[in-house]
């Protein structure tokens, strides 16, 4: 400890909740953390602000003992603290809400908390703990619901209780908000400034920058490993935090005003499905109809029925007429999905790896899922190599991905090059009309702005698309018109510019929206126990 | 301490191609260290297994002999285990392909012509393609694990053999031996082909072999069932329907091994008997993954798995090894294979985690 000053500083004034001095992390082959140093004051709503693989997640695990950094040190109240596996960082008061939850659904509230435990408690005195812990910040949850009923801001909840529970005087969130609605976003903004302001200090990570200057006192903003500023939130705006976070300019979307639209391109009438397995969701009376040269939005929190839709409009799953899918006049509900982009419909699925593409298959092979058929590589029954990596190398160069070449495998990019690539891969086939699901999920801003573009100059010339997303800055960006997915249901079509998010917000309500079938989904559940 | 697997970013080519290769030689210190160790000459029992037959040129033909079942039926096994559909029953549909093919000798008796043995290859894939539909339809109708289902119709098929040969089928004039009559010389392929020491059945598997590798590295179905192995929701976003793809790869792989074991009694044995079944549809799941399911690795493979079938049989008479010799030497490879295979995916990483009493000593 070559540092003499931290005795003196903590007699000068209290010492910082958190301090991180000269960080280093190093992954085979990536810095993922280089030399990051900042501190958190006690009450102190803190952001980490950064792009994917800015090493946000590098840095929080090593706070909360999942890895250990290579060099540097970690002050806890003042003292070093070697914070040994996440078991330890909870005995420090180091509290954690992961992005991804890990939650049973088919057991209650209580029973998931309960099983997180470190200690043994009683089921009745954690449930009168709990009890106590949501009526001091004003949260609503029922521990004795089953975790399948629940909406996901109710399940991110669960998460905050059980963090809570160990009075943590460090909390950190990863990316909260991801799949909330904007009114439970603001129910979860209360919640933490109250935290905050009961001593609890507050580690945000993000990169949305709109809530970052709603929430937070400081935001330190990482760029490839490093630190490049710490700033006060409320003094920025979005454009200069969102410039320190990529290191350049961002590029507006470019869109051609006082766009016409053709006539109808793509269809849903009546679309029913009905659900598959016990947490699927089944779709009723599906309707939409999307002009050429026009962007539809699908809004709405995660699980309410966007990937059997997708599934339904790409062909994976055939529909029970086949007048239920349209495109371009022609019914198409009961094709699978070759002869579906046969005639001019390509789709991405949300998930990346093992759906829209394989991880070990070379990028040329990932291009023959899709493409060998409309692009023609079949050539005397079999699929041509060379013009399969000729597609391949074609879209890597037109989507700048950042590849070897046509022979690297799909594993081996990053999440935002891989989905350049899909993208590219989708685009570049020209359909007469694209469905996508969260074309930007997990992408560096720079990627996402590249892709949007392309969907948007896509529709310019002729295309109608359809956006699943659950961000809904995105929707709001890229669509022309918005339908709201909740429950398996459409709202109706609003359109875009003069919808205001709380009406969009409203229309998302999420799993808990329909209170009968909640209850008798409860009921049942308990009714055979498990 | 912790012990931990990893998975490797990307799996490097050189060792996909050296693992199999280790393992042989593995095997080789491991067979030479357990027949030591049990009061035989290892490194000899080593020696008479995996060199003799080289070496020795009069083997050559036994090697070739042994090869050529094992590489169709191998090679069948490929697009299945490539698919993740596991057809264990290949031994079965070995012999119903034969037994198929025998039917129509049955029939043909006492007739000429250059079209019987064509017939009776035809029966054998078609029979052997029979066999293993059954668990095709019970896995993509009821879903039936197709790997029991697969092998239960072994023993069915090893039932039907012994009543065919003991019953219906049998040789009047085989003084009561469960045997069928000898096939006739028009409804037999030459022994050894083009004035080579090796069966026909060789050439046939070597040819196959190419076939096989053009069709599953280049063709709509080779990339389908790359998919449907890898990543079954991808196979779907791709359209292709995995249920077909059961029905593919089961149908493929029974008709290989159908062909097999026609080519093995049309052309070697001249006729069934109980001894006709010799483990080749068991052995031919190691020479695909020794192969790592590249069909001309299954080629190369067979070989190999050949050489332990005839050194096997070297080793007994001249180190006095008991017969499962080369039964233990394939069955170490396997292991030795798929553990190999999990290697070049995943590194293992050991973590010599600090004490948790040390490190709250250094935090106070």
């Amino acid at each position: 400890m070559a540092e003499v000053g931290g005795a003196a500083d903590k007699d000068a004034k209290a010492p910082a909740r958190l301090e991180m001095r000269g960080v280093t992390k190093r992954f085979p082959g990536v810095l993922a953390n280089d030399n990051v140093g900042f501190s958190v004051a006690p009450g102190q709503i803190h952001a980490l602000l950064g792009e994917n693989g800015a090493g946000k997640s590098t840095l929080v695990k090593m706070i909360y003992g999942v890895l250990a950094p290579d060099s540097g040190e970690i002050f806890f109240d003042g003292e070093p603290a070697r914070v040994a596996n996440p078991k330890a960082a909870r005995k420090l008061g180091i509290g954690m809400v992961f992005q991804h939850f890990s939650l049973f659904e088919a057991l209650t509230v209580l029973e998931n908390i309960a099983l997180g435990l470190d200690s043994k408690i009683s089921q009745r005195d954690l449930e009168a703990e709990i009890r106590r812990v949501l009526d001091l910040y004003g949260l609503k949850l029922d521990p004795r619901r089953v975790v399948s009923t629940l909406s996901v801001g109710e399940r991110q909840r669960i998460e905050i209780v059980r963090a809570l529970l160990l009075n943590p005087r460090l909390l950190i969130m990863d990316e909260p908000t991801s799949v909330l609605t904007p009114q439970e976003v603001e129910q979860l903004f209360e919640t933490l400034r109250k935290l905050a302001a009961g001593g609890c200090s507050i580690l945000y990570i993000s990169h949305k920058l709109h809530e970052i200057i709603a929430l937070c006192d400081v935001a330190t903003i990482l760029r490839g490993g490093r630190k490049v500023a710490e700033c006060d939130p409320k003094k920025e705006t979005s454009k200069s935090m969102a410039e320190l976070m990529i290191g350049a300019n961002l590029k507006e979307i470019a869109r051609a005003p006082g766009r016409a639209f053709g006539e109808e391109r793509f269809a849903a009438r009546a679309l029913n499905l009905p659900k598959h397995g016990d947490f699927g969701i089944a779709l009723h009376d599906i309707d939409f109809s999307v002009r050429a040269g026009e962007i539809l939005g699908v809004a709405g929190v995660a699980g309410n029925g966007q990937n059997e839709l997708m599934e339904a409009l790409s062909g994976e799953v055939s529909a029970r007429s086949a007048d239920a899918v349209v495109l371009a006049g022609e019914p198409i509900g009961r094709l699978g999905p070759t002869e579906r982009r046969a005639r001019g419909l390509c789709a991405v699925p949300e998930e990346r790896n093992g759906h829209a593409a394989v991880g070990d298959f070379t990028l040329a092979d990932n291009g023959s899922l899709t493409a060998r058929r409309r692009m023609g590589f079949m050539q005397g029954g079999l699929i041509s190599a060379g013009r399969a990596a000729n597609y391949a190398e074609t879209v890597i160069k037109s989507f700048a991905v950042k590849a070897l070449g046509s022979t690297s495998t799909a594993g081996s990019l990053s999440g935002g090059n891989l989905q350049k690539f899909i993208m590219g891969r989708e685009i570049l086939q020209e359909p007469a009309a694209l469905v996508v699901s969260q074309p930007t999920w997990g992408v560096d801003a720079g990627a996402a702005a590249a892709i949007r573009q392309a969907i948007v100059d896509l529709a310019a010339r002729g295309a109608a698309v359809v956006v699943v997303s659950q961000d809904l800055d995105e929707l709001l960006e890229v669509c022309d018109s918005l339908v709201v997915i909740n429950l398996g249901r459409l709202s109706k079509v609003l359109k875009v510019g003069e919808v205001t998010i709380e009406e969009i917000g409203l229309l998302m309500g999420g799993v808990h929206g329909d209170p009968e079938a909640t209850a008798q989904m409860t009921e049942a559940l308990h009714a055979h126990p498990i | 301490m912790r012990i931990r697997f990893e998975k490797r970013r990307e799996p490097s080519k050189a060792m996909q191609l050296l693992t199999p290769i280790g393992a042989v030689a593995l095997t080789m210190l491991i067979g030479a260290i357990i027949f030591w160790a049990i009061g035989y000459d290892g490194p000899r029992a080593v020696k008479e297994i995996f060199l003799t037959p080289i070496t020795a040129s009069y083997k050559w033909s036994d090697v070739g002999r042994r090869a050529a079942p094992l590489i169709l039926i191998a090679l069948g096994l490929c697009v299945g285990n490539r698919a993740k559909v596991w057809n264990i029953g290949a031994e079965g549909q070995y012999l119903v392909g034969a037994l198929s093919g025998a039917g129509v000798a049955n029939l043909t008796r006492g007739l000429e012509g250059w079209w019987i043995v064509p017939m009776m290859l035809i029966a054998g894939i078609l029979g052997g393609a029979l066999w293993a539909a059954i668990p095709a339809f019970l896995k993509t109708r009821f879903r039936v694990n197709e790997i029991l289902s697969s092998l239960m119709l072994v023993y069915v098929a090893l039932q039907l053999l012994n009543y065919l040969v003991a019953g219906p089928w049998k040789d009047p004039n085989g003084h009561n031996f469960p045997q069928t009559a000898p096939f006739t010389p028009s409804q037999m392929l030459p022994h050894t082909a083009f004035g080579t020491p090796f069966p026909p059945g060789l050439f046939i598997a070597f040819a196959l072999s190419l076939v096989f590798w053009i069709v599953m590295a280049r063709s709509e179905f080779g990339l389908g069932v790359r998919v449907v192995g890898d990543a079954p929701k991808a196979a779907r976003y791709a359209g292709y329907n995995a249920d077909h793809m059961v029905w593919q790869a089961m149908l493929i792989s029974g008709g290989m091994a159908g062909l097999a074991g026609i080519l093995e009694c049309s052309s070697q044995s001249g006729m069934l008997n109980l001894g006709f079944p010799s483990g080749y549809g068991f052995t031919a799941i190691i020479v695909s993954f020794l192969g790592r399911l590249h069909p001309l690795g299954a080629a190369l493979a067979g070989i190999v798995l050949a050489i332990t079938y005839v050194g096997g049989q070297v080793a007994q008479t001249v180190v006095h090894v008991p017969n499962a010799t080369a039964g233990i030497f394939q069955a170490t490879m396997l292991f030795l294979i798929l553990a190999s295979d999990v290697l070049v995916r995943r590194r293992i990483r050991i973590d010599w985690g600090r004490p948790v009493a040390q490190a709250a000593e250094s935090a106070a």
